[in-house]
């Protein structure tokens, strides 16, 4: 049984024209979104801004109310519970998140924010047993115990991420959504903490849903890679696979944006016409097709079905053996 | 590109912090000229008016209810200024200036009393309404444009108007349970509530706006991941960061609030006579305006003094609170 199973998941926003109005307009975030997570396992989440990446990962986390679909975790479906019942099965799946400037209350000093994760699961039995926690998750991602006592403002970005991941790992969670947790951070600070991220994969097994736009950085710690485009999961294979093979049209154009180092690599750049489409109108058939170089009549009118085409590696293209013999 | 990402695992020394703080926020309280005027003046009249009935006993001060027999001149008329009745006598013969002083009493007890009450209610309906959301918020809120939408002084004049001395019972008539009677009558309570009911809904407008802020940035996300409930959320997150302006929002309703006592004592329908109010004072002393100034005068400088000096603290509260205010 995998640790998370995400069926048909859909986050739709009401598009409101006033405060008596009907809404009958709806922006799709994420539409039919299907995918599992083994326990341990790292998977790559990868995709433009507005794409409906964060918002994926926040309503795995019921911080955003799923319109259908089912998330099973552990078999159980957390899309149907509720108060007392979601929040304490909220111990088993935690967040990090883009911003370390506001994903710390400033009014709190470090101790109290990571013991108040001990405090709401009653984790610590007493005074002492929850300061020598919080004494250990400072150490076990590279802070010192002196720094319980200081306020968020005393630290920097990097610091501050790691003490995110510190109030994250108090409940010991089974998974963690990474909602683009090095993207705010300078490239050394990056490698710091992708690579704290990766040491505590090995020491405690935890799984991640690891949300970026910088494939580097996903390739490097990710079993394995979703792209996203216009709320809909479009290719999912192996994190090697997808970059030296990608099949899906947007993934190749995705890859061929990356920056290489070496300055004589000869390199095939794919820039996509246009901008992406309204997510409250996506266009019809395929999502990708008005930009898409390969797009034929198929693409327009019918939308692709969601397919292994080789073992293991997964589009959403009627193309997918055409584009990936091109690329 | 995996190699591009290879750093030494953790590093913290590489990372500084940035200095800033708490200290800063003191310091910039403590060293604002408008702060430092404002409180300086309130603490001063605060003191006044604890000593005023040891200032009495030991002569400084005449007793302000009962008429001196020595108070008025052979024609009945109020005494000018004079070495024993420094700002003169009023027109039953009682010392202004200590009228003055007692007056201080009554002002400044109800108008913070008041602002309590409009704070604590004008606190709880901004953080319900912009914590919640939905319907309940477009309830609160548009009862509470309701009640700003009528001016508060005639509000204050209507709700004044029920306090005719009838007794209302809040038990059932058969049970004999007196100390649930509750007598409409005019006096420091009964005042200060009805100054309290129709001040909070300015605070709510501010109020909710910064919990709507509030609710949205990451920590508070992180605390609902963890598992924390609605009443934590509030009370330990959104509440804290909401309170510098509830504190600055405060400072400038107490000035409000001490107007509003003012109009209704000069109205006659503030805390009954004798009790020397500041607002009284003037209604009385009016028809003696031509022979003896100063009884008009002396209380409606004390009236301005009092609410400058909290409209000083309050602006000068928002600029040191204020992060922007300081680069």
């Amino acid at each position: 049984m995998s640790l998370l199973d995400v069926q048909n998941l859909k986050v739709y926003f009401p598009v409101s024209r006033g405060p008596l109005r009907r809404a009958r307009e709806h922006l799709k975030a994420v539409d039919e979104v299907s995918l599992s997570i083994e326990p341990g396992e790292t998977l790559g989440l990868v995709g433009e801004s507005g794409c409906g990446k964060t918002t994926l990962g926040r309503a795995i986390l019921r911080l955003v109310q799923p319109t259908a679909g089912r998330i099973l975790f552990e078999g159980e479906d957390l899309s149907r519970i509720n108060g007392a019942a979601l929040r304490a099965r909220r111990r088993k799946l935690q967040i990090i998140f883009q911003d370390p400037y506001s994903s710390l209350n400033p009014r709190m000093r470090v101790g109290h924010i990571i013991g108040e994760a001990l405090d709401i699961h009653r984790l610590a039995p007493d005074r002492a047993a929850r300061q020598k926690r919080i004494r250990e998750l400072l150490a076990a991602v590279g802070l010192e115990a002196a720094h319980a006592d200081r306020y968020p403002h005393e630290f920097s970005g990097g610091q501050r991420q790691r003490i995110g991941i510190a109030r994250a790992l108090a409940v010991e969670p089974k998974l963690i959504v990474c909602d683009e947790p090095v993207s705010a951070l300078d490239v050394s600070v990056q490698a710091q903490v992708v690579n704290l991220l990766r040491d505590l994969r090995q020491q405690r097994g935890i799984a991640y849903l690891f949300i970026a736009h910088d494939l580097a950085v996903v390739e490097h710690i990710s079993h394995r890679v979703a792209v996203m485009y216009l709320g809909r999961i479009v290719e999912l294979a192996g994190a090697k696979t997808l970059v030296r093979e990608p099949m899906h049209p947007y993934t190749q154009a995705l890859i061929s944006a990356v920056p290489v180092i070496d300055p004589d690599a000869k390199r095939r750049r794919i820039v996509l016409p246009g901008d992406v489409p309204s997510p409250v109108h996506p266009p019809p058939g395929c999502p990708f097709h008005p930009r898409c170089p390969l797009a034929e009549d198929r693409c327009r009118t019918e939308a692709p079905a969601w397919r292994q085409v080789r073992p293991g590696h997964w589009a959403a293209c009627h193309l997918a053996e055409i584009a990936n013999r091109k690329s | 590109m995996a190699e591009t990402i290879a750093a030494p695992v953790s590093n913290p020394v590489s990372e500084r912090s940035p200095p800033a703080g708490r200290k800063q926020v003191d310091s910039a309280l403590l060293n604002n000229r408008l702060v430092q005027v404002g409180a300086g003046i309130i603490l001063i009249l605060t003191l006044l008016a604890i000593a005023a009935p040891t200032l009495t006993r030991i002569g400084v001060l005449h007793e302000p209810i009962h008429q001196d027999t020595n108070g008025l001149d052979a024609d009945g008329m109020p005494r000018p200024p004079s070495a024993h009745y420094l700002l003169g006598t009023d027109n039953l013969g009682r010392d202004v200036l200590s009228r003055v002083v007692y007056g201080a009493r009554v002002s400044l007890t109800i108008g913070t009393a008041a602002m309590l009450t409009a704070t604590l209610i004008g606190v709880t309906v901004g953080l319900v309404a912009g914590f919640y959301g939905g319907k309940l918020d477009l309830g609160l809120m548009r009862f509470t444009d309701m009640n700003l939408s009528l001016p508060a002084i005639l509000l204050a004049i209507a709700f004044a108007g029920l306090m005719d001395g009838k007794v209302v019972h809040l038990h059932p008539a058969w049970l004999h349970w007196s100390f649930l009677d509750i007598r409409l009558q005019r006096g420091m309570v009964s005042v200060f509530l009805i100054i309290g009911f129709v001040c909070w809904p300015g605070m709510v407008r501010v109020i909710r706006g910064q919990v709507l802020s509030i609710r949205e940035r990451d920590f508070v996300q992180a605390a609902r991941a963890l598992g924390a409930s609605d009443a934590r959320l509030i009370s330990r997150h959104i509440l804290p960061n909401v309170l510098p302006t509830v504190i600055v929002l405060a400072a400038m309703n107490t000035a409000n609030t001490i107007m509003l006592e003012a109009g209704l004592g000069y109205l006659g329908i503030g805390v009954p006579p004798p009790a020397p109010t500041w607002g009284g004072m003037i209604a009385d002393g009016q028809p003696y305006f031509i022979a003896a100034p100063l009884i008009v005068i002396a209380p409606g400088l004390a009236i301005v003094i009092t609410v400058l000096a909290f409209n000083l603290l309050g602006q000068g509260l928002q600029e040191a609170l204020d992060p922007k205010h300081h680069p």
